[in-house]
């Protein structure tokens, strides 16, 4: 595993605990309950941990702010995203629902539809999907239809992607079905910063916004920034983030792919085969295109990296758009995709070793992609 | 094409299912029937009769029920051990306490009738035929498992049971759907569709009902209400928690699901009832589980551990039926500390047996995505040169 990508190591320093409870009590505590410190004194935070901050601080800043979905509440999330949050907030505005995510998906956006900021929990994405309807015909679209009289403030949340040996109706992508969708934005963090601050920017969005976040992801600790700490912290939607400047090839991946694409990188760099430049989507849609095309007519060569489907996929979506740019006439290799495999989920861990892409499948592609030559 | 052997399983290794004549316990002609009378609390009806509190069974057939009981239990703490020893991965959700329901609801089906559940399925496998070895390799994901090591455990299907579903009331519908196409075909069988307390609030359930009424389908719905879905107690996820009555056209029986001669009565009931052109009719039983909904769950943050050791030392099925056989004389102490022995090394074996069978082969990455994969071409892998030529 690369630097970026360590265990949660809870190094507390009694020191600097200490001074922060002596100067600032409420906030030592806040803060100190999420964070951990790395041996250089940074301060580093779980994805899960960066996720309930972006939710404390949003519902402290705005009081529409509320959250429902399933065992949220009393049981501290199916994962403990929202862990203390019932307890800070009461149950006005956390909300246990009953499994049904059609109904409390529909009954999410119709209350911002009345002015409300619901943060609307899907134990995972996978059960979205009874409440897909609600999400594209009435969310998504209703701005538009009312000829903008009707707003949708409204955020959607949950674990997305292929989570470890849980089979085939559990495991599975939704990024390119809700990247497709106009009227929605849609967001994929990677780390802890990209978590906090694109949570905090959905919910202060005027739009629904989809946050794909990422199960295997939420225990991993990321250092974060001073900046980041702030509950004035957002990350733009829509502006994808270079995690590793290159010079010969542009590696595009998003949520959990990113690290395995930084950890190619890396790899092909020890061994002096490529500088790989890394880019970080964070957001599906709005597509950060710009950023895209500016590393291809620097690098001259693309590989696009994602956990989901083939066809019809976020790749499938950024080659179109190469295509259709200036940046095609700089590649000097064809774009190639590195996906899931176009299976459902099997269960067996050898099968499943093959369905989702690794580190070493990405600098294989890499590698090849820097032998080819287009016309040659 | 429509046929009620319409899953094929032929690709199953052969072992892993017994035909269900085998193990069916359709009632021999032995003389040997007992009369038992079950307790005064045990059926609640709404817009029906209650069954007959008086049920006339063989005694080959209480100690069958006995043994079922046994061995699976043994079977769910086997996976219990494999889960924590690291062997099986992701989801397992036990059964353990909810024996009653799938072994009760077995003795008053045929091959004929159908039972389809949500992911709490290992013991309704079990019961409609197949092998230990079977589920529990699904569960290490192995070759030698009931679905090839591909669904885990949360699916798994035998030729009269349809899974094994992983999405919270989906399989609701799909039982209406069965029980639609046993109709279509003139079987006199019926579906039984199964979904917990939590799931009875989903939508499509009500939507089942509906459909399942107007057009009186042989389906039976099963509310295996078990008190919680996940850590929400029924009342904090449920407006009606009386869920026998929530079929409201449809009639309904609350049963007391601890008691397997109870669930046994109140299914050949429920049977004869939708066999016989009546339509739908809801069955609620009233049961409980002793772990946590999932092994990942401790499952004692949203209930104390009182309520759990009392409903383990007054209303535990094994327990309870075990004091009936000695009451009716139907088998001794010693009879039964041995079929105790016999489960325990059957399973044992049977770990044995799962834990040998190697990793499905990775060629099975791409088949049986297509029910003819030759009229795909081609599925691609994670990159274009792991594409896959059929
Ligand atoms: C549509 C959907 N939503 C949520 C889940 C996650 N989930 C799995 S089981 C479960 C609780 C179900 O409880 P209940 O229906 O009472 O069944 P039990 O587990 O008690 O047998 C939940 C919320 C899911 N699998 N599918
Ligand atoms: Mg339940």
């Amino acid at each position: 595993m690369s630097s970026m990508l360590k265990k949660a190591a809870v190094v507390s320093i009694p020191t600097v605990r200490q001074a922060l409870i002596r100067s600032n009590p409420v906030l030592a505590n806040a803060l100190l309950a999420k964070r951990s410190y790395n041996s250089k004194g940074g301060v580093e935070m779980t994805v899960r941990d960066a996720l309930n901050s972006a939710l404390e601080e949003e519902m402290i800043a705005d009081e529409k702010v509320y959250l429902l979905g399933e065992e949220v509440g009393q049981y501290n999330g199916a994962y403990k995203v929202s862990k203390g949050l019932l307890d800070k907030f009461g149950p006005k505005r956390v909300i246990d629902t009953p499994i049904t995510e059609s109904g409390f998906c529909g009954l999410a956006v119709g209350s911002a539809f009345a002015g409300l900021k619901p943060v609307c929990e899907f134990m995972t994405w996978n059960f979205a999907m009874q409440a897909i309807d609600q999400i594209v015909n009435s969310a998504a679209k209703t701005h538009y239809m009312s000829g903008g009289n009707v707003d949708c403030p409204i955020t959607f949340r949950g674990p997305n992607g292929a989570a470890s040996g849980v089979a085939a109706q559990h495991s599975q992508c939704f990024a390119a079905w809700y990247g497709s969708v106009p009227g929605l934005k849609v967001v994929s963090p990677w780390n802890s910063e990209d978590a906090k601050g694109l949570l905090k920017a959905a919910i202060r969005d005027p739009n629904p916004v989809v946050v794909l976040e990422n199960e295997l992801m939420y225990g991993i600790s990321f250092p974060m920034s001073e900046a980041a700490l702030s509950k004035d912290f957002v990350v733009e939607i829509g502006k994808a983030k270079i995690e590793k400047e290159g010079s010969d090839i542009t590696i595009v991946a998003h949520s959990r792919s990113v690290g395995f694409a930084l950890e190619a990188a890396e790899l092909l760099e020890k061994q002096g085969v490529c500088k790989a430049e890394v880019i970080n989507l964070r957001s599906i849609r709005p597509l950060d295109i710009d950023t895209i095309i500016k590393s291809v007519k620097k690098t001259n060569r693309l590989v696009t990296v994602e956990g989901g489907w083939p066809q019809y996929g976020v790749g499938s979506e950024i080659c179109a758009q190469i295509m259709e740019s200036e940046a095609f006439d700089h590649l000097d290799a064809p774009v190639v995709r590195v996906t899931g495999a176009d299976i459902p989920t099997p269960y067996a861990a050898n099968l499943e070793s093959f369905a989702f892409p690794d580190t070493e499948v990405i600098a294989r592609v890499v590698q090849r992609t820097l032998n080819k030559k287009i016309g040659a | 094409m429509l046929s009620s052997q319409k899953i094929n399983l032929s690709k199953i290794a052969a072992k892993a299912i017994t035909p269900l004549s085998f193990r069916t316990f359709a009632s021999s002609a032995v003389a040997r029937n007992v009369s038992i009378n079950l307790h005064q609390g045990s059926f609640e009806s709404y817009n029906c009769d209650a069954p007959s509190l008086e049920v006339n069974i063989s005694k080959e057939e209480l100690v069958r029920m006995y043994k079922s009981m046994v061995v699976m239990r043994r079977m769910e703490m086997a996976s219990d051990g494999l889960y924590k020893a690291k062997l099986i991965r992701g989801f397992c959700h036990l059964c353990t306490g909810q024996e009653a329901v799938a072994v009760g609801m077995e003795t008053a089906l045929t091959a004929e009738d159908k039972i389809i559940t949500a992911y709490r399925c290992h013991g309704f496998t079990y019961m409609r035929g197949g092998s230990i070895t079977s589920i529990l390799a699904e569960l290490l994901g192995r070759k030698a498992g009931i679905s090839g090591g591909k669904g885990g455990s949360m699916h798994m299907f035998t030729p009269n049971f349809y899974g094994g579903n992983g999405i919270v009331g989906a399989q609701v519908p799909l039982g209406a759907g069965i029980s639609f196409a046993q109709k279509y075909l003139g079987n006199k069988a019926a579906t039984f569709s199964l979904y917990g307390d939590g799931a009875s609030n989903q939508g499509q359930v009500f939507e089942a009902y509906n459909m399942a009424k107007l057009w009186e389908l042989p389906s039976v719905f099963v509310c295996e209400n078990n008190r919680y879905g996940m850590g929400t107690a029924a009342n904090r996820s449920s407006a009606n928690t009386s869920y026998f009555k929530r079929g409201d056209y449809i009639p309904g029986l609350k049963v007391n699901g601890m008691d397997v001669l109870a669930v046994h009565q109140a299914v050949a009931y429920a049977k004869e009832w939708t066999v016989s052109g009546k339509g739908p009719l809801l069955l609620e039983m009233e049961t409980y589980r002793y772990g946590g909904h999932s092994m990942s769950d401790p499952g004692t943050t949203y209930r104390t551990r009182e309520e759990i050791q009392h409903m383990r030392s007054n209303n535990d099925p094994i327990t309870g039926l075990k004091q009936r056989l000695l009451e009716f004389n139907v088998i001794t102490e010693d009879e039964m500390k041995a079929i105790d022995k016999a489960a325990r090394v059957e399973v044992d074996q049977a770990v044995e047996e799962a834990k040998a069978s190697p990793e499905p082969d990775v060629d099975q990455l791409f088949t049986q995505i297509y029910q003819k994969e030759a009229g795909v071409k081609s599925l691609r892998g994670r990159e274009p040169e792991e594409t896959h030529y059929y």
